[in-house]
């Protein structure tokens, strides 16, 4: 799949604490996630983003808690994938199970502002403010099973289905 | 001959129909207990619902906690335990711990012998790492794969691949395993084993006791580790076979089996250590950070790191007939019922609140930044917690510093950040 949007840069280490603080982790609901999604790192990302948007960032994207609000709250704001260049265990395993899509890329040359188009399918990364292109690393078969599915939820209904349960 | 395993690739792999198992592999492994707390099983319990199973795989290997927000701190808080509850009736989960019951899931389901060596351990919670200590695999995932556990008994795993940490020799007064851990951390970053199990070995050890090992897994995940684990030994057994109520496997690593790495430390040169915000892997000698002169707010007790009875032994040992700096506030909280049970016999309790300090219930309270002791703007703590990230224990200008229960202590006694010789001769 081919998505095109606008860049929301962020550096190293942004943790789940960032992505959604814990003082809001007393309701679930998205529209509670979303409305505080990257609050601790940029207080006003939930006004300013909209729909196809992307995270871009450094290393260790999603480090600290479990919890799978992060990656809901940003698949609430309607970002569909998050660049980095490398990303924490667990965030990278609930991303996948809800149907977010993560990449792995070295996104140096990408700032605030650029405007991407990214293929899911080949990995492949174009800036098309700086004319670059880069490729991120290609995502682990099941993982791409996973996702295509729309998750791991939509993954186990499918296999109750086939009767593989 | 069979490929030479380590301890990690042998337990998954006995808990798969495959024969052989590599580094890498992604496999579909039972689970001996799914975890949850009341953050992450409301997400879980919904997800559960959509797949459309009718019942959960097995009610006594699942375990429900209720930590974080209880006793509830709010309506909303209230909700996702009552969800939980309600889980918990309607499946009979055996493993469902009401307040005065529950503590933190990782100090309370070692200390009851719900999790043993050689069991595969799923937890919808980062620190469920700490069950390595007694030789399980364990790590945290979400609270989608958490649904799936419950519903299916199994889940995908990708086998990690382990570096083997060797501690050698005795370690110095004061230095627990919490500053090993907080030394490895700064030695690797943050990010030095992600995606890869740590397996702890060495001398070192011999001195140190499950509480320690406890905390060593524990922090694991704060260098990205998937799992911290120990080859269950003595001391394992001295702690599980009174506590277990079914049979359990030690595994071992094999002569031979292959590492990404072998680190190598000397205990002898370590001293207490102190992660300055905003990472763990901020860590630096409690002589240095002393130095420094860093007045504190607040010192913290507590969590699923430090809040088993050794460290509150360590910390009333400190603070006994003494008094907290004016203007300082000292909270601590036992980990589970039983902690503080024995922290009451033991007197322990009347040594933090003669010193003026506050005594919880169980709670992860301001670990997280819950309830029970946030931080205002600018305001700083110590706190003998895992986790130091922007705003993790409040406001998103707080600061948090890391170090075990004995310099927290000392600590709060001066006001400043101090090492236990600056408090005891
Ligand atoms: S004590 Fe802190 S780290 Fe441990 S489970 Fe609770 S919130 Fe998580």
């Amino acid at each position: 799949m081919i998505f095109k949007g606008k860049v929301f840069k962020f550096g190293d280490n942004i943790d789940t604490d960032a992505i959604i603080p814990a003082r809001y982790l007393n309701d679930s609901s998205e529209e509670n996630l979303k409305k505080h999604c990257m609050e601790d790192a940029d207080e006003s990302f939930s006004s300013k983003v909209s729909n196809g948007d992307f995270i871009v960032a450094g290393n260790n994207f999603g480090c600290g808690s479990s919890r799978e609000h992060a990656p809901i709250a940003i698949k609430s704001c309607g970002v569909p994938i998050v660049i980095a260049k490398s990303f924490a265990r667990i965030f990278y395993r609930n991303s996948f199970n809800i149907g977010l899509f993560i990449l792995s890329a070295d996104t140096d040359g990408i700032e605030n502002g650029d405007v991407l188009e990214v293929n899911t399918d080949t990995g492949e990364i174009k800036n098309q403010i700086k004319n670059t292109v880069i490729s991120a690393k290609p995502i682990p078969k099941f993982m791409s099973e996973l996702v295509n599915a729309g998750g791991l939820i939509a993954y186990a209904k499918k296999k109750i289905k086939e009767g593989k349960k | 001959m069979a490929k030479p395993l380590t301890i990690t690739e042998k337990i998954i792999l006995n808990h798969t129909d495959l024969q052989e198992i590599s580094s890498g592999d992604i496999v579909n492994a039972r689970v001996d207990l799914a975890l949850g707390n009341d953050i992450t099983a409301p997400i879980a319990i919904k997800e559960f619902f959509a797949i459309g199973v009718d019942t959960v795989f097995d009610g006594k290997k699942i375990a429900l906690v209720p930590d974080h927000f209880v006793p509830n701190k709010d309506i909303l808080s209230a909700k996702q335990a009552k969800m939980m509850r309600e889980f918990a009736k309607k499946f009979n989960i055996e493993n469902y711990f009401e307040c005065g019951e529950a503590g933190v899931e990782h100090a309370l389901l070692p200390e009851k012998g719900i999790v043993l060596p050689g069991d595969l351990v799923i937890g919808a919670d980062s620190h469920t790492c700490t069950y390595g200590a007694l030789g399980a695999f364990a790590t945290g995932v979400g609270s989608t794969d958490l649904a799936y556990a419950m519903a299916f008994g199994e889940l995908w795993l990708k086998v990690p691949e382990s570096i083997k940490v060797i501690f050698e020799g005795k370690p110095k007064k004061w230095v627990s395993g919490k500053d090993l851990i907080l030394y490895l951390i700064g030695q690797i970053g943050v990010e030095g084993a992600n995606y890869m199990a740590l397996e702890f070995t060495g001398s070192t050890f011999k001195h140190l006791g499950m509480a320690d090992r406890l905390t060593i897994s524990n922090m694991a995940i704060e260098a990205g580790a998937k799992s911290g684990i120990f080859e269950p030994d003595e001391i394992t057994e001295n702690y599980v076979k009174s506590r277990a109520k079914r049979d359990y496997i030690f595994y071992k690593s094999d002569e031979g089996a292959e590492y990404v790495k072998v680190l190598n430390y000397n205990t002898e040169t370590i001293n207490p250590q102190v992660a300055f915000p905003h990472l763990p892997e901020n860590s630096v000698d409690i002589k240095e950070a002393s130095a420094k002169n860093i007045k504190i707010d607040q010192s913290v007790i507590g969590s699923c790191t430090n809040g088993r009875i050794e460290d509150l032994r360590i910390a009333a040992d400190i603070l006994k007939g003494k008094k907290i700096a004016k203007y300082t506030r000292l909270i601590v909280i036992p980990a589970t019922p039983d902690i503080y049970r024995m922290a009451e016999k033991e007197g322990l309790i009347d040594i933090f609140m003669d010193a003026g300090g506050v005594v919880s219930t169980p709670t992860c309270g301001p670990c997280l930044g819950g309830y029970m002791g946030i931080l205002a703007d600018g305001e700083r703590a110590i706190s003998s917690t895992n986790r130091n990230f922007k705003g993790r224990m409040g406001d998103v200008t707080s600061e948090v510093y890391l170090a075990n229960p004995a310099v927290c202590a000392a600590s709060a006694i001066l006001g400043k950040i101090a090492g236990p010789d600056e408090v005891v001769s």
